[in-house]
């Protein structure tokens, strides 16, 4: 059994040590939020924060998680009112809308330290393609993120 | 190496529309009688309303991202005068069409046709509505219809002062027939169409609630992975299955003449057992095609003779014949992968009198239509889930393959529902590629330096031959041809001549298809006839578009926002490009700068379109955004390539696509002009990758004429 806790509930799998926690996650927990993309933590689709950092987690064995705090795109507000996902709306982001659990996650975690983040740290920080090209709206809509409460 | 096309190979095609093409040809559905059972409420089959004035509108094309839950519900709501405040997209039941005898009409979402295709018949259907609606009230009421106004869902007679509502008439509207013409508005009259209501798709794609294919839970799923022979045409000759029997979780081993899956109850498990399975493949005769075989093929296109006429105005070699000047190059462009971000997935239950199936699709018809066949059941007896899509870029239109294999996967174990997911490498070695193409062009100027002869030949796989024969005549690409068959240029002396050069390689419509290469291709070689006849690249163009005042309005505003025509700001170098596409006129100006000789610096990019009408602005601004990066990732960045007769590239680590670093400032200018109603989902893309080529050429004085632009040395800062 690997106990964690997946946003505020304590979990506890029996799964393979090695089972990369984006495959817990979506198909022993159900919280398919979290997306695959490439299954070599290039693409950040499957961007959760661990311990409060983003962390991709299609690489990323459960155990490494065991004891420690998970928050997937499902936890990161009740209602979707954290300050990227009002951003999020209000700059209409989204097109297709499968990487953006992952862009969410990286900006809310981005935006945790910086709060006036500049373009570059934005564009170094966030390496998750979106294949229909939403990067100018998540790079705006990152820097409104950081002034909203 | 062999060139034969195995066309029948997990293709299954049902419309040309479905692939971005010109017509729609009708899917060949029984005719069955029209479903009795319509809801009171359904005023239309468009339109449901409901007592609490909720406006229901249904939506037959997909919902890509491209807002078309948005944009097609605002043409009905324009003419029904609903408050907007209560309107609701939901999808269109692709059961229920099939039912009602394609009641709602091509549901195909390609070629940028959503909305241009649909925009007359889904506004006269809220016109119709209105008219019902008013109608019913008006008998109620005893007084004439023509005295009643209607205004957000009420109707009211104000001699009388009664009001009703939408919701509460719907059920005698119903009733009644609709008019067979309902008049529209005139366009200086909408007050809905042109704004930019906040799209219904979004909220739920920033909390994670939004379910895509890959999403599907059911009681009792279980998880397949899947390999397919890495060379195309080929086939399985063995798999060892006793040595995944027994891991954990792993359910079964399926096999088919092409393809091994693993079924588990975990997608994870299901793929490394997938990983584990010693499987030998028959790669049939493709085993040593290779991309240098491939262009040595492409080459004999060049230089063959006696190549099917594609396009003749004038007379080319007279013009060569006397001509002060002759320019000539060669183009090529390598086969592209979509790459969306969800890896093809699809979700399948054998019933016992049918199947169901959940599957994100360009074209809920295509997806039924593959289903009753892969499932030997009548369409009646399918249903289908249409899900959002994780991307879709035309690989999703008429290819079902893995909708087929979930459901032959799936009727090996009746009952249970099973989730088949591509993996990544699977999803990049088993695409259905943008074609490779090798261009050679000609020029011929006068001593003027007017350009009055043009001779191009292209030499490529057809994509046509491939999945989409209604789109062949005569040997000639209707569709790989584009850009140069109906070139806008008023060159008085052209021929284009067309080489079909088909290889294993699988085909599919790839975003704006052959508006990608062709414009580069065309757009670059202009450039290069501008400086060889010592003038301006702009003035050049215009010249030659003297009698196209539309393509001639987009160049413009182009060239006007960039300023062409002053000097740019030290460092800064310039590219322009006009390419007319999918009903819309677009242009693009970019400027760069470059660093240490090879880094090129996007700095900023214009795009001007003009699509006739806009319905919703800042969806086709997120679509112009969404086309340049689109564009600049293939023009600079991605390429597929073949090795032992297989895709080379498994996974972005070797097949990379742009990301916001490289993501330029983009500017869009909509400029709709009327008149005609064009497409916004592939247009914008079409002038970006040459004005990049053309700003390179500007700062270095390099002519780029292979794509992608790493090739020639150049890298992106």
């Amino acid at each position: 059994m690997i106990e964690f806790s997946v946003n505020g509930r304590a979990v506890q799998v029996d799964v393979e040590p090695e089972m990369p926690l984006l495959w817990v996650l979506r198909d022993e927990l159900g919280l398919t939020g979290t997306k695959y993309g490439c299954g070599i933590a290039m693409c950040g689709a499957c961007t959760v924060h661990l311990d409060g950092v983003a962390t991709r987690t299609c690489v990323l064995p459960v155990s490494a998680v065991a004891g420690r705090k998970i928050t997937t795109i499902e936890g990161l507000s009740k209602d979707g009112t954290h300050p990227v996902q009002k951003a999020w709306v209000q700059l209409q982001v989204p097109q297709c809308g499968y990487c953006q659990s992952g862009q969410i996650m990286a900006a809310a975690s981005l935006i945790a330290t910086d709060k006036k983040p500049s373009d570059e740290t934005i564009e170094t920080t966030m390496s998750n393609i979106c294949r229909c090209g939403t990067y100018v709206r998540i790079r705006e809509a990152v820097k409104l993120a950081a002034t909203l409460k | 190496m062999t060139a034969n096309i195995d066309q029948g190979r997990r293709q299954f095609i049902v419309s040309s529309a479905a692939l971005g093409g010109g017509m729609m040809i009708g899917v060949n559905f029984p005719l069955l009688a029209q479903a009795a059972a319509e809801g009171v409420n359904e005023v239309t089959h468009w339109i449901v309303i409901q007592p609490d004035d909720s406006v229901i509108i249904r939506i037959a094309r997909s919902e890509l991202g491209q807002g078309s839950f948005t944009g097609l519900a605002m043409l009905v709501a324009e003419e029904l005068e609903c408050d907007w405040g209560k309107v609701r997209p939901e999808y269109a039941d692709v059961n229920e069409h099939v039912r009602r005898n394609r009641i709602f009409g091509p549901m195909t979402t390609g070629g940028s046709r959503s909305i241009r295709d649909s925009h007359k018949y889904l506004r006269e259907a809220g016109a119709a509505a209105r008219e019902m609606l008013t109608t019913a009230a008006a008998k109620e009421w005893g007084v004439p219809a023509s005295e009643l106004t209607v205004s957000k869902g009420v109707i009211t007679h104000a001699a009388s002062g009664k009001s009703t509502t939408y919701g509460k008439i719907a059920p005698q509207a119903a009733l009644l027939e609709a008019p067979k013409e309902p008049k529209l508005k005139d366009p200086k009259d909408w007050k809905l169409l042109g704004t930019s209501p906040a799209r219904f798709d979004i909220p739920d794609k920033t909390t994670g609630k939004q379910i895509y294919a890959a999403d599907v839970r059911l009681p009792g799923l279980v998880h397949a992975s899947i390999a397919q022979c890495p060379v195309f045409g080929g086939k399985l000759k063995s798999v060892d299955k006793s040595k995944v029997e027994g891991m954990r979780g792993v359910k079964s081993v399926v096999t088919a003449e092409d393809w091994v899956a693993v079924v588990a109850d975990n997608w994870w498990r299901a793929n490394q057992a997938l990983k584990a399975l010693p499987i030998e493949w028959d790669v049939g005769t493709n085993g040593e095609v290779s991309s240098e075989s491939i262009n040595t093929f492409l080459r004999t296109g060049i230089d063959a003779t006696d190549v099917p006429v594609a396009r003749k105005d004038g007379d080319a070699a007279a013009a060569f014949a006397g001509a002060a000047k002759v320019l000539e190059a060669e183009y090529s462009a390598p086969f592209l992968n979509h790459a969306t971000l969800e890896p093809q997935t699809a979700t399948a239950l054998i019933k016992a009198d049918g199947v169901e199936v959940w599957v994100g699709t360009q074209n809920g018809e295509a997806s039924i239509a593959a289903a009753s066949e892969a499932a030997g059941v009548p369409l009646e007896k399918v249903i289908l889930h249409k899900m959002h899509a994780g991307g879709a870029f035309g690989r999703r239109t008429a290819f079902n393959e893995f909708t087929k294999q979930a459901i032959k996967i799936a009727q090996t174990m009746p009952g249970t529902p099973v989730r088949l997911q591509w993996s990544r490498e699977e999803d990049m070695t088993q695409g259905r590629y943008r074609p490779v193409s090798l261009t050679k062009l000609r020029g011929a100027l006068d001593k003027d330096g007017n350009w009055i002869g043009w001779q191009v030949r292209q030499s490529e796989p057809s994509i046509a031959a491939a999945v989409l024969t209604q789109f062949l005549k005569d040997g000639i690409d209707q569709i790989g041809t584009r850009v140069f068959i109906d070139s806008p240029y008023g060159v008085p002396n052209y021929t284009l001549e067309y080489a079909m050069r088909n290889t294993h390689v699988l085909l599919g419509p790839w975003r704006a298809v052959a508006h990608t290469h062709n414009p580069f291709f065309r757009e670059c070689f202009i450039d290069e006839l501008a400086q060889a006849a010592g003038k301006d690249p702009y003035q050049f163009r215009r010249a030659m578009l003297e009698k196209k005042p539309k393509d001639l309005g987009v160049l413009d505003a182009a060239a006007k926002a960039v300023g062409w025509g002053t000097a740019p700001p030290k460092g800064v170098f310039r590219g322009i490009a006009v390419s007319d596409s999918y009903g819309s006129y677009s242009a693009a100006a970019v400027e760069i700068s470059v660093k240490n000789g090879t880094e090129i610096e996007v700095k900023r990019v214009i795009v001007a379109l003009d699509p006739g009408y806009v319905v919703h602005p800042d969806a086709v601004k997120a679509q112009i955004e969404s086309g340049v990066v689109w564009a600049l990732s293939a023009a600079m960045l991605e390429e597929i390539t073949i090795d032992k007769g297989r895709v080379v590239q498994t996974n972005f680590a070797d097949y990379p696509v742009l990301t916001m670093r490289h993501t330029p400032k983009t500017e869009a200018i909509l400029m709709p002009t009327g008149g005609f109603w064009g497409g916004v989902g592939e247009p914008p893309m079409a002038a970006v990758g040459p004005a990049l080529g053309n700003a390179i050429f500007a700062a270095t004085g390099k002519r780029i004429r292979s794509l992608p632009l790493k090739h020639a040395g150049f890298s992106y800062v």
